[in-house]
């Protein structure tokens, strides 16, 4: 009896002191943060030259080419953790990273949570290709955006569909069913994807709309690229969507993306630069699928690092934020020769007059940081 | 003399208060290291609880029930990926018994020694050793196909990947959890008893039957129970092969989609916080739905071994 109340005390105090513990971690985890990220600039300084990133997977690639070459010009070290864009942009919101990388513009409720005005600068643009296994067919595929928009709504479900042999005349299609693969994890690919179907279909735009998940109506989900590309391999009839870098490195084949000047546009690096070189809203904040440019394949995105405009913030010293700045101006000018061997979209001509202007905006306390 | 004696006796005092000083300072470590595991249970269950309150409180019940999981209009319903996860989980515990037990009878009774014996065993071991990617993608690209064929024959639609292969996966990963450990119980089965049974006139078959299994029946039951929560938790390896979709699985062979994979697969571009807070609430689900299986398990082996 006197053993039982022994455990039973001491199950209560450990119970006490889990809650305890796991209340202050939770619900005070904003300041703890805080003071997690004051230590971490305090640190590092101004004297050791590093400076952190982190979010979107897409871009690591060319980042790590560019911050190595960068690194081998200045001595500046960066480090970027490709955590996925929501995760950057966590990062950049708790102020323990200089610069976030996100394939989306901030949300409403995102840019909320940051309080500051925080600045997009785009990278590099990427395009999402559609892939698709028919062996029996030779030419490459032409399709429309209504096509693909009902295809992802499970409306067309055989590949010898009136609406798909109608703009392919003298090819041979097959009366293969259609087997529809997406991404399971959430990615700014599908983003980029689901934003294009709902400017072009509005049946998608309110049933489905866009995100970096969403409710598909349709289809099955592969983990990454290498999960879509192997569920279209694996199956005749397969129908999917990748990163256009991830496609022409393994070799899959694609179709020509009818755009909204109406032309069918086979999507390659030219075309998704060529997607952006539309008039731009000053902010750079614009999905740009359906693109106005006639020689523009239509399901293409920009990639925005993202800074805080005010950049005197948390002990910052001005040479950090110098640093930073040189290294986004770099980026966007001498940094873009990387682009292509990388299969990235370098940055339209329109595209680095605007994140100029967006970068000399940047300032330390109240002045401009770059002349 | 009397002096060396007592200087003698002084360092034998000496020694025995350090040694039982020693013993307590063990025993509270002890206890320490224990208790600290248990804080961090309990904090783990706290802290999946204080994140997910802003999903409880936005979706209440609807949660559990809901069966439409659309992060673009923030409507989150776990039920289908609560059934996926279940049904994926005992789909392989049914067809891995047979396995796990043949395999224990047999290393256990049949061949407990010898280079074969040891061999098996160290294969058996090493299954569990295996990360689970590499079973994801073995699933993938060596298993899917063959199921896909499979299901062309039997006439249902030839996806390939869905809950069946997942389970197929599952059953391969979980087998040596439950081998090992019905292995060692089969073999710590007194040899008195058999030997009795033997000596009645028993075959080798009524000693397993009427012996060794009712013996050891506990300990079969306790690696399956193990086997069960490896099953319900495994993430890598599923969603590789499951489909992931959010639907209700109409069959066996359908696609589906685990509270675990739903996790690993959205939880690093979750946008909004209600977003993020449902998918911690699924970690809480899964955590509250492994305990309660294993305080069931539990009830069942005791109320097995108590008769």
């Amino acid at each position: 009896m006197k053993i039982k109340s022994k455990i039973k005390r001491i199950f209560l105090a450990v119970s006490a002191i889990a809650v305890l513990g796991s209340i202050t971690t939770g619900c005070g985890s904003g300041s703890s943060n805080q003071s997690a990220s004051t230590d971490s600039t305090a640190t590092s300084g101004s004297a050791d030259k590093t400076l952190l990133g982190a979010g979107s997977t897409f871009v690591y690639p060319l980042f790590s080419k560019q911050f190595s070459e960068y690194n081998k010009l200045t001595g500046l070290q960066i480090n970027y953790q490709a955590i996925g864009s929501g995760g950057g942009i966590l990062q950049l919101t708790n102020k323990t990273v200089d610069f976030g990388d996100s394939d989306a513009p901030l949300t409403e409720e995102q840019a909320q949570k940051m309080g500051v005005p925080v600045l997009h600068i785009p990278m590099c643009s990427g395009a999402v290709v559609i892939s698709y296994n028919l062996p029996e067919v030779k030419d490459t595929l032409k399709l429309t955006p209504d096509v693909i928009a009902n295809i992802y709504l499970g409306k067309i479900t055989k590949w010898n569909d009136p609406k798909i042999t109608a703009i392919n005349p003298g090819v041979k299609i097959p009366a293969t069913p259609i087997l529809v693969a997406h991404r399971s994890d959430g990615s700014g690919t599908t983003n980029i994807f689901t934003d294009y179907l709902s400017k072009v279909n509005p049946e998608w735009s309110t049933k489905v709309g866009k995100g970096t998940s969403v409710n598909w109506p349709t289809g099955l989900g592969g983990k990454g690229n290498p999960g879509v590309s192997g569920l279209i391999k694996q199956t005749p009839g397969g129908i999917g969507y990748v990163e256009l870098a991830y496609a022409i490195q393994n070799n899959l084949s694609y179709a020509k993306v009818q755009n909204k000047s109406g032309n069918y546009i086979v999507p390659n690096i030219a075309s998704t630069s060529a997607a952006g070189n539309v008039t731009l809203p000053a902010d750079s904040k614009i999905f740009l699928g359906n693109t106005d440019a006639a020689d523009g394949y239509p399901i293409s995105g920009f990639t925005w690092a993202l800074i805080y405009q005010e950049q005197a913030y948390n002990k910052r010293s001005q040479d950090k934020a110098q640093d930073l700045l040189k290294m986004l101006w770099w980026e966007i000018h001498d940094g873009q020769k990387y682009c292509q061997d990388l299969d990235y979209a370098p940055l339209s001509p329109a595209a680095v007059t605007i994140a100029e202007n967006i970068l000399k905006s940047a300032t330390y306390n109240g002045k401009a940081i770059l002349q | 003399m009397s002096n060396i004696m007592n200087a003698w006796k002084a360092a034998k005092i000496k020694r025995s208060v350090r040694q039982i000083r020693g013993e307590k300072i063990f025993r509270a470590s002890l206890v320490l290291i224990s208790l600290s595991i248990l804080v961090i249970v309990v904090a783990f269950l706290f802290t999946l609880v204080i994140q997910s309150l802003p999903s409880i409180k936005a979706l209440g019940f609807g949660f559990l029930y809901g069966k439409t999981w659309d992060p673009v209009h923030n409507i989150y319903g776990t039920y289908p990926f609560l059934l996926g996860t279940l049904l994926t989980s005992f789909l392989a515990l049914i067809i891995s018994i047979p396995f796990s037990f043949a395999t224990a009878i047999f290393l256990g009774e049949y061949y407990p020694r010898g280079w074969f014996s040891d061999f098996l065993k160290n294969a058996i071991e090493l299954i569990a050793a295996v990360p689970s990617v590499i079973y994801g993608f073995w699933g993938l690209f060596v298993l899917v196909p063959i199921v896909r064929s499979l299901e062309l024959k039997i006439g249902v639609t030839p996806y390939g990947i869905g809950i069946f292969a997942s389970s197929l996966i599952l059953t391969i990963m979980i087998i040596p959890y439950a081998a090992s450990l019905g292995r060692e119980m089969v073999r710590m089965v007194p040899s008195s008893l058999k030997e009795a049974a033997y000596a009645l006139g028993a075959t080798r078959y009524e000693v397993i039957k009427n012996v060794i299994l009712p013996y050891s029946r506990s300990g079969l039951l306790a690696g399956v129970l193990l086997s069960l929560g490896r099953a319900l938790g495994e993430t890598m390896a599923v969603t590789m092969v499951i489909g992931n979709t959010s639907v209700i699985p109409d069959s066996i062979f359908a696609p589906g989609n685990t509270m675990a994979s739903v996790i690993a697969n959205e939880f690093t571009e979750a946008a909004s916080s209600l977003y993020l807070s449902a998918l911690i609430e699924i970690g809480l689900v899964l955590f509250l739905v492994t305990v309660i299986i294993n305080m069931v398990g539990k009830r069942i082996i005791k109320k097995f071994t108590s008769e």
